[in-house]
């Protein structure tokens, strides 16, 4: 953990730069990029020099809810750039992004961070079809309400009432691929995942059984995210739980 | 039947006195030139400028790569170091008094450097680069002392070596060193200018830049003979290139501006920092004050280089290149150019690069395989990334695009196959 990653975030670059950006978007959406030619130069775009990022999270970001990777285009800029930490920190584990993140600056992750934030992409249609009816109510629950007996808090109370997450660092589930996560919440309940202390995301997979786990999995891939999918602006607070990862 | 004992016993007798005279040997050959230590300067007033001094050397000596585990506390120690051995871990270099040096003089300090003996007179295993430390000067020893004790302790305890029999073993080790290190000062070099001379400290010294440029024999000794001419890094698959030898990363013919852009931000119009390079860079050379980064390009630029037979190359079979071609297209032309050329300030050119020629294919295929940043430095803080082509790529592809950059544009290097992509992997 390093000291001034508590810093604040930046406010999106202005306007201007936003709609050049998403004109270059446009421009690079039928394949990679073209920075042409002998003596030619690169586009001078954070687009373009997260190239590296486009074969598994998809064009922008966005992949698809088909495979393992998780979509990371509209994510709340506090969440993305916690993980980009979490895994050059070690307290994620992917040997893949490990490597890509190892020798960047926090202030570097940092603007990785807010620029696939902004992206706004619309989602694919929703993966999972024909659950068993009786997993997808025990998902829908959980979700909604949670299990107050067995101390599970409902999701809607942090990931925002739509589940499409809620600024600063929380992130939306809607839309995310079942495998991953099913494999997610697998790697929090043996902590082969972590985030900052309080790590409240530790104690509620834990008392999360297989069952559950598969039952949210199914429900929230199921689910066709709304229109607007943008993370919520704030949380309603108090949290149901201590949570470093807001702060991290 | 008395006599053939008697030349058995005698024979016995010769065979103890020459084991104990080895013995004796290879213990003398472990302590010369080791005065004892003093109660020296211990503990006594260091100033800022002292401690200053020292933080500026444990970037040049990277101290922290190797003593700071992946998210834990800075110079606490706990990061394994692989090894064809076992595993070595790096201790705790904090002023803890229980778990770190808080106990340690500066003279206890100066013999770990210089001799490569801990406090307590263990021999160190040379995973701690004391073959190269040995020629940091007293002073700048000092001076590392005074900001390691200067740091704020942490209670860690240090993780015993995971090392297999008999490599575990204080005699295996006191051969070892009897075998391979001597502990020397620095010589300058009085023909030489002083320029030159501060850059053979640091490549020699705290760069300890041997550790990897060089190769290794099967007791993990670097070759005295060909120093700096290239070698694989143990347990990475990475090729640490030859700096002696201009088809690899021998910098004979480039700029010292080059040279020394590499080194600084990790970036330069010949070539890019990449795998391990890119964390020293990272984590030491780009903070290098100017004049040291200039003093190791010159001395680097002007290290004698080897001449290299440039063998024939059989050409690919078609169909491979054919293949590679493909490949390329879709993957990397976009960025690399239709021609290898790159782009200025954002993509390394392929054509004449020769870290996708050397005879070595490791770090071409590390490349394709794992995509990555270059560091992201003060000069170059927003670099430009490559994709991780290890998802989307069979073993034979990537094989057919390393051989088609090998062989086009000019390159002229050996074809490259599935099964190296494999080991690779």
């Amino acid at each position: 953990m390093t000291a001034n990653q508590h810093r604040p975030f930046h406010k999106p670059r202005a306007h201007g730069a936003r709609l050049f950006l998403a004109a270059v978007l446009g421009a690079l959406w039928s394949g990679p990029a073209a920075p042409q030619g002998a003596g030619g130069q690169a586009p001078d775009t954070m687009a373009q020099r997260m190239q590296a990022c486009t074969v598994c999270h998809g064009k922008e970001g966005r992949a698809t809810n088909e495979g393992y990777f998780p979509r990371i285009a509209g994510k709340p800029a506090g969440y993305l750039y916690n993980q980009l930490l979490n895994f050059r920190e070690g307290r994620r584990h992917n040997a893949t992004m490990a490597y890509l993140v190892e020798h960047l600056s926090d202030d570097y992750l940092r603007e990785i961070a807010q620029h696939f934030s902004t992206l706004d992409l619309p989602y694919p249609p929703a993966q999972t079809i024909g659950a068993a009816r009786l997993q997808l109510q025990l998902g829908a629950a959980l979700v909604q309400r949670g299990d107050p007996g067995r101390g599970i808090p409902a999701c809607v109370a942090c990931h925002g009432q739509k589940m499409t997450g809620v600024e600063p660092a929380m992130p939306g589930l809607v839309g995310l691929p079942r495998d991953y996560v099913i494999g997610q919440l697998g790697a929090w309940r043996t902590g082969q995942r972590r985030a900052a202390e309080p790590d409240c995301m530790a104690s509620i997979a834990k008392r999360l059984s297989p069952q559950d786990v598969s039952a949210v999995a199914a429900w929230l891939s199921s689910q066709t995210p709304p229109a607007d999918s943008k993370p919520a602006r704030q949380a309603k607070l108090p949290l149901p739980l201590e949570c470093g990862s807001g702060l991290q | 039947m008395r006599i053939t004992v008697a030349k058995a016993k005698r024979s016995g007798l010769v065979l103890v006195a020459v084991l104990a005279a080895l013995a004796a040997l290879v213990w003398w050959l472990n302590v010369r030139g080791e005065a004892p230590i003093a109660a020296q300067r211990s503990g006594g007033a260091v100033d800022a400028a002292a401690i200053a001094r020292g933080a500026y050397l444990a970037r040049a000596g990277n101290c922290m790569g190797c003593h700071t585990a992946r998210g834990g506390a800075e110079y606490a120690g706990g990061r394994g170091i692989e090894t064809p051995f076992g595993v070595v871990y790096a201790p705790n270099l904090t002023p803890d008094p229980e778990t770190g040096l808080g106990a340690w003089t500066e003279a206890e300090f100066w013999r770990a450097l210089h001799h490569g003996r801990s406090r307590d007179g263990r021999l160190l295993y040379p995973a701690f680069p004391y073959p190269s430390y040995t020629k940091v000067t007293r002073e700048d020893s000092a001076a590392l002392h005074a900001f390691l004790q200067s740091l704020p302790p942490v209670h860690q305890p240090n993780r015993p070596h995971e090392l297999r029999f008999p490599y575990n073993l204080q005699a295996s080790l006191a051969v070892w060193r009897a075998l391979f290190f001597r502990a020397q000062a620095f010589q300058p070099d009085p023909g030489q200018t002083a320029e030159w001379n501060r850059g053979s400290y640091l490549v020699q010294g705290l760069g300890h830049c041997v550790a990897c440029h060089s190769s290794r024999n099967w007791l993990g000794a670097t070759n005295g003979d060909d120093e700096l001419g290239g070698g694989l890094i143990p347990m990475q698959h990475w090729y640490a290139p030859s700096l002696t030898a201009g088809h690899e990363a021998g910098v004979g013919d480039w700029s010292t501006e080059e040279i020394g852009a590499l080194l600084a931000t990790g970036f330069s119009p010949r070539g890019t920092a990449m795998g391990p390079m890119a964390e020293v860079v990272y984590r030491s050379t780009q903070y290098l004050s100017a004049q040291d980064v200039r003093a190791m390009a010159v001395y680097l630029k002007a290290l004698p280089q080897a001449s290299v037979e440039k063998e024939l190359v059989e050409p690919a079979p078609a169909d491979l290149m054919r293949l590679g071609a493909k490949v390329y297209e879709d993957r990397c032309a976009a960025c690399h150019g239709d021609r290898g050329e790159g782009v200025a300030k954002a993509y390394p050119p392929l054509a004449g690069n020769g870290a996708a020629t050397m005879e070595s294919p490791n770090n071409l295929i590390k490349a394709v395989l794992h995509g990555g940043f270059p560091p992201a430095t003060q000069g170059n803080p927003r670099p430009f990334g490559m994709p991780p082509f290890k998802q989307v790529l069979s073993d034979g592809e990537v094989a057919a695009v390393a051989t088609y950059v090998r062989q086009s544009w000019g390159n002229q290097a050996a074809a490259v196959s599935a099964l190296d992509v494999h080991r690779a992997r």
